[in-house]
């Protein structure tokens, strides 16, 4: 099924204002209804070669795979939709491929990158992630952040050290814990849920959450409902109002319409009591 | 570098650099700070340092560990903090401190093996970060493996009948009336609101609407959507 004109989708990447340098990359296919968004890191040039390889091996992957399968069927093994095992192998894919490239040129040693992707397929999503760089969700007026960080400080959050207000004075902000293309393997999180109309889905690297903070990333989205472009360039400015410190990099999916297998989808829910 | 200066009535007896990526303290002559003392625990605290920062964590002393006056299992700490284990107090003195905003590249810390696999710039990171990092990682919350869970229908003509949540993404209710999901998310389940029908009614948790966000459910949560309920059970 063709997406591009139920799925609207927007992204800018940008140098910021102290960087010499964009370390970000960001990719999406309309038709697939897929978004895929990296934040480098390492070496010389290592930081942006990773986040490259990262956003154009998973979107080659994918749009190689996804339209040979079922759309929605779920794999009996592991109860995760086919779209997330693929989405899996794929950033996989591009963790032994940055790896690799990293051990043969040295001017790459140690280098690694973020990454956040998101499918809408079938109603539902499937967000997987690896490192910092964050998916929120604006429904229903309500900003929520669907991906939890892989960094330090948020280990230490969890772990009981830090209530969220001394997490933003520390100084170990930027030490991530899991980054694709640093080891031989790498663990994804994957989370499926159902996308609504209206929903407006925003994947960022850290230039822009490290700037500004979630109740103004939420005014941003709700000023600017009307004009998504706007509404991205926005986020990008604000992030340089800010300090614009880091890279920053954002990318906006608008949920125009329903977008179902089949025309009667809700039918399908009958996963218990009918 | 940061210290920890120890006292015992208001007499500084020593002073230690926190130069290591753990630190132990108790009555037992093992470890890194050993207080002979019988109000002291055999291990009774730990003081891990990341970079620049610290923290103090009780290891389940029998007499507790206090920071500036609070009893705590474990915390942050800052410069000028005290700590008292049984009448010994400890200070912590770290003058670098809170250097204010300096912006600093993200770095990675590889947990997969011994030590950083990579610096930045001037950073340099000490070895034993990533051990420490796995040992925090490790401890105690075991995020890594999402138990097994189901639901057990509470009322309606199934009742007692149980589904098990093999799917990451289950889908509940009556198209028309009310939707929601639970979904199986690596921090754990949460229940979500789909369709609330014409009346755009929410499902409850434990006889409360949940709201537009993505509401985590606890071990024998009832409850509530499209007017049957059900009881969210771990494994």
């Amino acid at each position: 099924m063709n997406l591009t004109d139920k799925i609207n989708i927007t992204g800018i990447t940008d140098e910021g204002l102290v960087r010499d340098h964009n370390e970000d990359s960001i990719g999406h296919n309309d038709e697939l209804g897929l978004l895929v968004l990296a934040d480098g890191m390492g070496g010389h040039k290592g930081g942006e070669v990773a986040s490259a390889i990262a956003v154009d091996s998973i979107m080659q992957d994918l749009s190689n795979a996804l339209p040979l399968i079922t759309t929605g069927k779920i794999d009996e093994s592991t109860g995760y939709s086919l779209e997330s095992m693929l989405i899996e192998k794929a950033i996989k894919d591009a963790n032994f491929k940055i790896y690799t490239a990293a051990q043969k040129n040295s001017n790459y040693e140690g280098m690694g990158t973020t990454v956040v992707v998101l499918l809408l397929y079938d109603n539902r999503i499937t967000i997987a992630h690896v490192g910092d760089s964050r998916l929120y969700r604006m429904r229903d007026r309500i900003l929520e952040q669907m991906t939890r960080d892989h960094t330090l400080l948020q280990e230490l959050v969890d772990r009981g050290f830090y209530t969220k207000k001394e997490a933003n004075e520390s100084l170990n902000k930027n030490l991530v814990t899991r980054a694709v293309g640093v080891n031989s393997s790498v663990d994804v999180d994957l989370l499926e849920d159902i996308a609504l109309t209206d929903d407006i889905y925003l994947l960022c690297s850290d230039g822009l959450t490290d700037m500004i903070d979630d109740d103004l990333i939420e005014d941003i989205i709700l000023n600017h409902r009307d004009d998504q472009e706007k509404m991205t360039r926005e986020l990008i400015k604000q992030a340089k109002d800010h300090g614009g410190k880091d890279n920053v990099s954002v990318i906006l999916g608008n949920v125009l319409k329903e977008f179902p297998v089949n025309s009667n989808w809700i039918n399908k829910f009958f996963d218990i009591f009918s | 570098m940061a210290t920890i200066q120890i006292s015992l009535n208001g007499t500084m007896e020593s002073e230690l650099p926190l130069n290591t990526d753990l630190l132990t303290i108790g009555r037992k002559s093992d470890n890194d700070i050993h207080i002979d003392s019988l109000a002291v625990s055999g291990y009774h605290a730990k003081i891990l340092t990341v970079m620049n920062d610290s923290f103090i964590e009780d290891l389940g002393s029998t007499n507790g560990t206090f920071l500036n006056g609070e009893q705590i299992e474990k915390n942050a700490l800052s410069d000028g903090d005290i700590i008292k284990i049984g009448k010994h107090e400890l200070k912590y003195v770290n003058a670098n401190a809170k250097t204010g905003d300096d912006f600093e590249k993200t770095m990675i810390i590889n947990t997969g093996t011994a030590g950083m696999q990579e610096t930045e710039g001037s950073q340099q990171i000490d070895q034993s970060v990533g051990k420490i990092v796995a040992e925090i990682a490790s401890a105690d919350s075991g995020k890594s493996s999402i138990q097994k869970a189901r639901i057990r229908l509470a009322s309606g003509a199934n009742s007692g009948k149980e589904l098990a949540l093999t799917k990451v993404l289950t889908t509940l209710g009556k198209p028309g009336v009310q939707v929601a999901a639970i979904t199986r998310r690596p921090t754990g389940y949460f229940l979500i609101h789909i369709d609330g029908g014409d009346n755009g009614e929410k499902p409850k948790v434990n006889n409360e609407a949940i709201g537009s966000k993505a509401h985590p459910l606890k071990d024998n949560d009832t409850l509530e959507v499209a007017g049957v309920t059900m009881t969210f059970l771990f494994d």
